[in-house]
């Protein structure tokens, strides 16, 4: 089995988010990145189905090459083999894009990709690459198994999950619950400094859509406290006052 | 010229969010002086096709379907984008939504945002607001192509009922075997619960509540407001409530009318996923809890006192407001 998981290198959750350039790019300064959990869980999810069944992981990422040090880190955790379309990610399109023009005459059994980047939230990578390869997509799993040529999946749908069935190939999106994350090992570290990196230019250049400015929420106008031997007054403060209930 | 929207329907019935998407893709036609077109599909009848017209449908294509997968949806919606000559398609963002949006964005060639929380801005070309790093801030997004595709937050537009009736097309379903590759074996919806990612109103507890147990008062709380339920991430690590109540940066992103949190600290992952809240309300014992300072009201004190306290106001309130 050949798997393909696409990786998106994103900042650390605890990040305090403020931009530069007056609003118009976000500021790196001091931002640790990780790999988007999702992805790991991809990650791990695509190496446990080739250990038990024979295969390989190549881990995909579009980034500029700072993003090499989590691609490795993908490497240390156990894909065989990593790609890095060098190219600035712009948006869910472009980024899928060049995904799909790297992976089409590939012959990949299966795309893993996270349910969404923590940073641009588009969770729309796995679609668009789905219907440009051709292949059925199924979002946002917290079950794939794999049974020769056909797997079981269960996605989240709204209020509920549901069981379904797809013949390989096709792409999925990684939710959490799909299995628990990998740490990588000494071991794991060593290798991934031999395992092959391939950087390759981007090809499709589909721009779609641009980032002109940011704005960080406004703040709280301050907390009105109200005292735990009275607390039924505040069901009539969000009845009277706030107005939502 | 039209501006289209999806109008997602569950047992043959339109959901909240349907009518948000359709209001919203009203007012969006208005800006670009042009009209707006439906498409449901699913078992609707005429009649509720036709009641669209309230939120601003002046036609709606019914496309007649007994099942679902984003192929079948994605090419259906499509179809009718390339009739109408539509610039702009609407789909709310919720799953399934996303699992539609990104496929019909790819056969219009179209740009596409989700999680969009405003109108668009059309001054200059057609840009949108949506929310980025889950939640922690903004971003504007010029859409660049000929079509653009958006999917809204559920809850992050009002309905708007003006009255009408739309005129109702009979959509001929004509679909390839592509479009059934993916195929359901069961579907599992919670009945009689609100879905959390559509709910006005959440009720949420973290690991101040010590343990399963006790979310017995929290499920009554949220049931007399007509709440749904969520959860910290440890909470949902530990089994003490499904992972899908989960909230927060690597959980769902929300933006209800009200969210309560109840003995949840308030941690940056946390507030992420729910700052966007309209009214936020803390309840907690430690008086330096972070999250009193990103919320409108707050309790200092213990959950075990407080929330039967609230429990009962709320029923005297409902009791009163009958
Ligand atoms: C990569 C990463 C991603 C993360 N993503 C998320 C995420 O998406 N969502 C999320 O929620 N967290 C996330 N976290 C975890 C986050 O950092 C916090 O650890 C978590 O939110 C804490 O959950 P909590 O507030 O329920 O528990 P705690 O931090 O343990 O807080 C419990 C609170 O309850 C209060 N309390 C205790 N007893 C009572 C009582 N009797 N009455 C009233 N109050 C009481 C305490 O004062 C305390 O403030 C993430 C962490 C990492 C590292
Ligand atoms: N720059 C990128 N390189 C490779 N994969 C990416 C990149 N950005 C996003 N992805 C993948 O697409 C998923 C969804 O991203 P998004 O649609 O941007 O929310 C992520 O979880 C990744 O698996």
């Amino acid at each position: 089995m050949k798997i393909l998981v696409c990786i998106s290198v994103v900042p650390d959750t605890t990040t305090k988010i403020t931009f530069t350039d007056n609003n118009t790019k976000f500021n790196t300064a001091g931002v640790q990145f990780i790999i988007n959990p999702y992805d790991e869980l991809a990650l791990t999810r695509a190496l446990e189905l080739t250990e038990a069944q024979g295969g390989t992981v190549t881990a995909i990422t579009v980034g500029l090459p700072d993003a090499d040090a989590n691609i490795r880190k993908a490497l240390a955790i156990g894909a065989h083999d990593a790609v890095r379309i060098n190219a600035e990610p712009k948006d869910a399109y472009f980024v899928a894009a060049e995904i799909a023009a790297y992976a089409k005459d590939k012959g990949f059994d299966l795309v893993l990709t996270g349910r969404e980047s923590i940073d641009y939230n588009g969770g729309l990578v796995c679609g668009i690459l789905g219907e440009m390869l051709g292949l059925p997509s199924v979002n946002i799993v917290t079950k794939i198994d794999v049974n020769g040529n056909e797997a079981t999946l269960i996605r989240d749908i709204d209020g509920g999950k549901e069981t379904v069935k797809v013949a390989l190939p096709f792409v999925a999106s990684a939710q959490k619950e799909l299995t628990e994350p990998r740490i990588p090992n000494m071991r794991g570290i060593m290798a991934a400094r031999t395992k092959p990196l391939a950087v390759v230019e981007a090809s499709a250049n589909k721009n779609t859509a641009a980032y002109n400015a940011f704005e960080l929420p406004a703040p709280k106008a301050g907390c009105k406290m109200i005292s735990a031997d009275n607390a039924a007054e505040l069901i009539n403060l969000l009845h009277a006052e706030a107005k939502v209930i | 010229m039209a501006v289209l929207v999806f109008a997602e329907s569950v047992d043959g019935k339109f959901k909240k969010s349907t009518l948000e998407a359709v209001s919203y893709a009203k007012e969006t036609a208005n800006l670009l002086g042009t009209k707006t077109i439906a498409v449901s599909i699913g078992n609707v009848a005429e009649a509720d096709a036709k009641a669209l017209g309230n939120y601003g449908a002046e036609t709606v294509y019914n496309a007649p379907l007994d099942k679902f997968s984003p192929e079948a949806f994605a090419s259906i919606i499509a179809d009718v984008a390339k009739t109408e000559n539509a610039q702009v398609v609407v789909f709310s963002n919720n799953y399934a939504g996303k699992s539609i949006t990104p496929l019909v964005a790819v056969k219009l060639e179209a740009g596409v945002a989700s999680g969009v929380v405003a109108l668009p801005n059309t001054s200059a070309g057609f840009s949108v607001r949506k929310s980025v790093f889950s939640g922690k801030a903004f971003a504007d997004v010029q859409l660049t192509t000929p079509v653009k595709v958006v999917a809204i937050t559920p809850n992050s537009y009002q309905v708007n009922n003006n009255g009408g009736e739309a005129a109702v097309v009979n959509y001929t379903v004509n679909l390839g075997n592509d479009a059934w590759r993916t195929q359901i074996v069961e579907t599992n919806r919670v009945t009689g619960k609100i879905p959390l990612t559509e709910a006005e109103l959440v009720v949420s507890a973290g690991r101040g509540l010590k343990g399963p147990e006790n979310w017995t008062m929290i499920e009554e709380l949220a049931e007399i407001l007509g709440a749904a339920t969520a959860c910290s991430k440890p909470v949902s690590d530990m089994h003490w409530r499904p992972h899908e109540e989960h909230v927060g940066q690597t959980g769902i992103t929300i933006k209800p009318n009200l969210y309560i949190a109840i003995g949840i600290s308030g941690a940056i992952q946390h507030l992420a996923g729910v700052s966007s809240s309209k009214v936020i309300v803390a309840i907690n014992k430690d008086p330096e809890a972070p999250f009193f300072k990103a919320a409108d009201y707050g309790i200092v004190g213990d959950a075990f006192e407080v929330v039967p306290k609230l429990i009962d106001a709320a029923k005297q309130l409902k009791a009163s407001s009958h």
